[in-house]
């Protein structure tokens, strides 16, 4: 059985988790979404066209979604002490975190963004929106139920990513589950944390999916 | 009957106090050897070559012609969704090509579109959707309001603001398109094929809605369709686009009664009646018998009027059988034609100059029923 001080740790490693995915998905949505938004109308016939900028900005997305995260994590330690101040901790793995999900986000609601129909954003052009009123009223709002479940697969393969972080010692359930579970051979805390990690993605699948189905049916 | 008379009531009214409204009113549309190339990957595709165009206040005017004419380019120049390659487009006199940001939506809230799919936001309702012209204006909140209540009092939606277009019909999603351009209060429409995706009885509802608007705000409305009826129905004037070039252009009776163009003929081509077949294949081109009977076709170009007691008189005695009438009342004018079958004692050439043109099809025997 779990003893109270392990069930102390999968608490706190349930919190650490907590605090690492959702800052990190929160920094991903807050820059993601205006990257998404920058890809799409500065692309071929966006409304904004800018070639080069676009070629440019979509390299760096590339590039920074080529890198394995366990590998992100350690080449981005110079720059998670600059801007976490600490390259231990939670707030250590939030930076590389943020870093590699606000790519992958972007990419996906930028699929999102392109479905967008064409003839809507002719049709506010044609009632005299500006650019920023059919970034606002067409496109984001149109686009939401996709970026609504490209949210929810972003968040889930975070949680798996998390469980690096105890690489850089930032705790968190997967850290729990490989020190105790894997290098001390205790299955029962390993079938515990994968109990809580199998009920937490549910958990968010299911959210992400209900909201999708309401934006939809309107 | 009433609609008739409006409509030979506004055709006549067009006709005499056009080039005067074009000076006073709001709402003119002017083209200047307007020229429009679009350049892809694939290639060069002139669009739109030299056309010169008035478009009058008030009026409805037609645009028709085939696919890839070049209809919708034409019609987009106007709000400049498109920007012309070449050539001026004047509204109101003033040259909009070198409009910025702000002078374009201005100029957008003076001219209003729909299109063929409606192009609704499905994110939001339908007060919603007709509102944003408004609110992307800055109006106050108490004001869009008011205007969006009227717009959707006008297109008869009073009770469904709170829905979202996916709940509606095609006829009620062109309603609230139709809402959502006239809220600005804009002085011309453009409409794109807007009755295309609509069945006949709703496309007739939304044409009667627009000729309505027409005549209740004095709204210039520029119209794109592939259906010749609609034209028939609510234009004033019609152009026909061949590959770019204006083919002709002039009112809808006109140009329906007495085609100048092989486009036109094309366009018009299933509005005719061919002779019934058992006619047809008895026909002869001339007489053998002096008991044969003539076939004579009157068409009627807008300026005659089919009149029946003078057809009679000029028969005599002899019979005189309709074999086959085609004459549609268009802006008051009758287009068409007809057939007759004259009697061994009538000679054709006594009907000459009772219809615009006359021409003998051929002869048949007499003795058929
Ligand atoms: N954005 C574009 N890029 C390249 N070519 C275009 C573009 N838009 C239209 N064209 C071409 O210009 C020509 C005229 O097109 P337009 O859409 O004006 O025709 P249309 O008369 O409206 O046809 P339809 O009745 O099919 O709507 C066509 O040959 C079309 O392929
Ligand atoms: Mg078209």
């Amino acid at each position: 059985m779990l003893t109270a001080q392990m069930v102390d740790r999968l608490q706190q490693a349930f919190w650490d988790t907590l605090v690492m995915v959702s800052v990190s998905a929160g920094v991903a949505v807050a820059l993601g979404i205006p990257l998404a938004v920058f890809l799409v109308v500065s692309g071929p016939g966006g409304f904004l066209a800018a070639p080069r900028l676009n070629r440019a900005v979509g390299w760096l997305v590339n590039g920074f979604r080529a890198v394995p995260f366990i590998v992100l994590l350690v080449a981005l330690i110079p720059f998670t002490r600059l801007v976490a101040g600490t390259t231990i901790g939670v707030w250590a793995a939030i930076v590389p975190l943020a870093v590699s999900a606000t790519p992958f986000f972007a990419r996906i609601a930028e699929v999102s963004l392109r479905e967008v129909d064409p003839g809507l954003v002719e049709a506010a052009q044609s009632i005299g929106c500006r650019r920023w009123d059919i970034v606002r009223h067409v496109l984001l709002p149109e686009a939401l139920p996709g970026i609504v479940g490209g949210f929810t697969i972003t968040v889930v393969s975070m949680i798996g990513a998390s469980a690096m972080a105890g690489a850089v010692g930032a705790g968190g359930l997967g850290d729990v589950a490989i020190r105790y579970g894997y290098q001390r051979f205790d299955t029962t805390v390993m079938l515990v944390v994968i109990a809580i990690l199998i009920l937490l993605v549910s958990a968010v699948q299911f959210t992400g999916d209900l909201a999708v189905r309401r934006l939809k049916v309107r | 009957m009433a609609g008739a008379s409006a409509i030979l009531h506004r055709g006549a009214a067009v006709d005499a106090a056009a080039p005067a409204a074009a000076i006073r009113k709001a709402g003119t549309v002017r083209l200047e050897g307007l020229g429009k190339t679009y350049v892809s990957a694939a290639g060069k595709v002139v669009a739109l070559n030299a056309i010169d165009l008035d478009i009058c206040a008030g009026e409805i005017f037609g645009i028709i012609g085939r696919s890839g004419a070049g209809k919708s380019s034409l019609l987009r120049t106007i709000n400049r969704l498109e920007q012309p390659s070449s050539g001026r487009v004047l509204i109101d006199g003033q040259d909009i090509s070198g409009l910025d940001e702000t002078g374009l939506v201005a100029l957008r809230r003076r001219v209003g579109m729909i299109f063929q799919h409606f192009n609704l936001l499905s994110a939001k309702t339908v007060r919603e959707n007709v509102a944003l012209p408004l609110r992307v204006a800055g109006l106050p909140a108490a004001e869009i309001a008011r205007r969006v209540e009227q717009a959707l009092g006008l297109v008869g939606l009073s009770g469904k603001g709170e829905s979202y277009p996916s709940r509606l019909s095609g006829g009620q999603k062109q309603r609230v398109g139709i809402a959502r351009a006239l809220v600005s209060r804009p002085e011309i429409l453009l409409c794109d094929e807007a009755t295309s995706a609509l069945d006949p009885e709703t496309t007739g509802a939304i044409l009667r809605l627009l000729r309505d608007i027409n005549q209740r705000l004095g709204l210039t409305i520029v119209l794109i369709t592939h259906e010749m009826s609609v034209i028939r129905e609510i234009c004033d004037r019609v152009l026909v686009l061949e590959r770019g070039e204006l083919a002709e252009e002039g009112p809808v009776w006109q140009v329906f009664g007495a085609p100048q163009h092989d486009a036109t003929r094309a366009l018009l081509q299933p509005l005719q009646h061919a002779l019934p077949e058992d006619l047809a294949c008895r026909l002869r081109k001339d007489r053998r018998d002096p008991q044969d009977h003539a076939i004579v076709e009157l068409g009627f170009a807008g300026l005659a009027v089919p009149d029946l007691a003078r057809l009679a008189r000029l028969a005599g005695d002899g019979p005189l059988r309709l074999v086959l009438s085609q004459i549609d009342r268009i802006q008051g004018r009758a287009i068409g034609k007809i057939v007759l079958a004259l009697g061994p004692m009538t000679q054709p050439d006594a009907f000459a100059g009772v219809s615009d043109s006359m021409r003998v099809l051929g002869y048949v025997d007499s003795t058929d029923g």
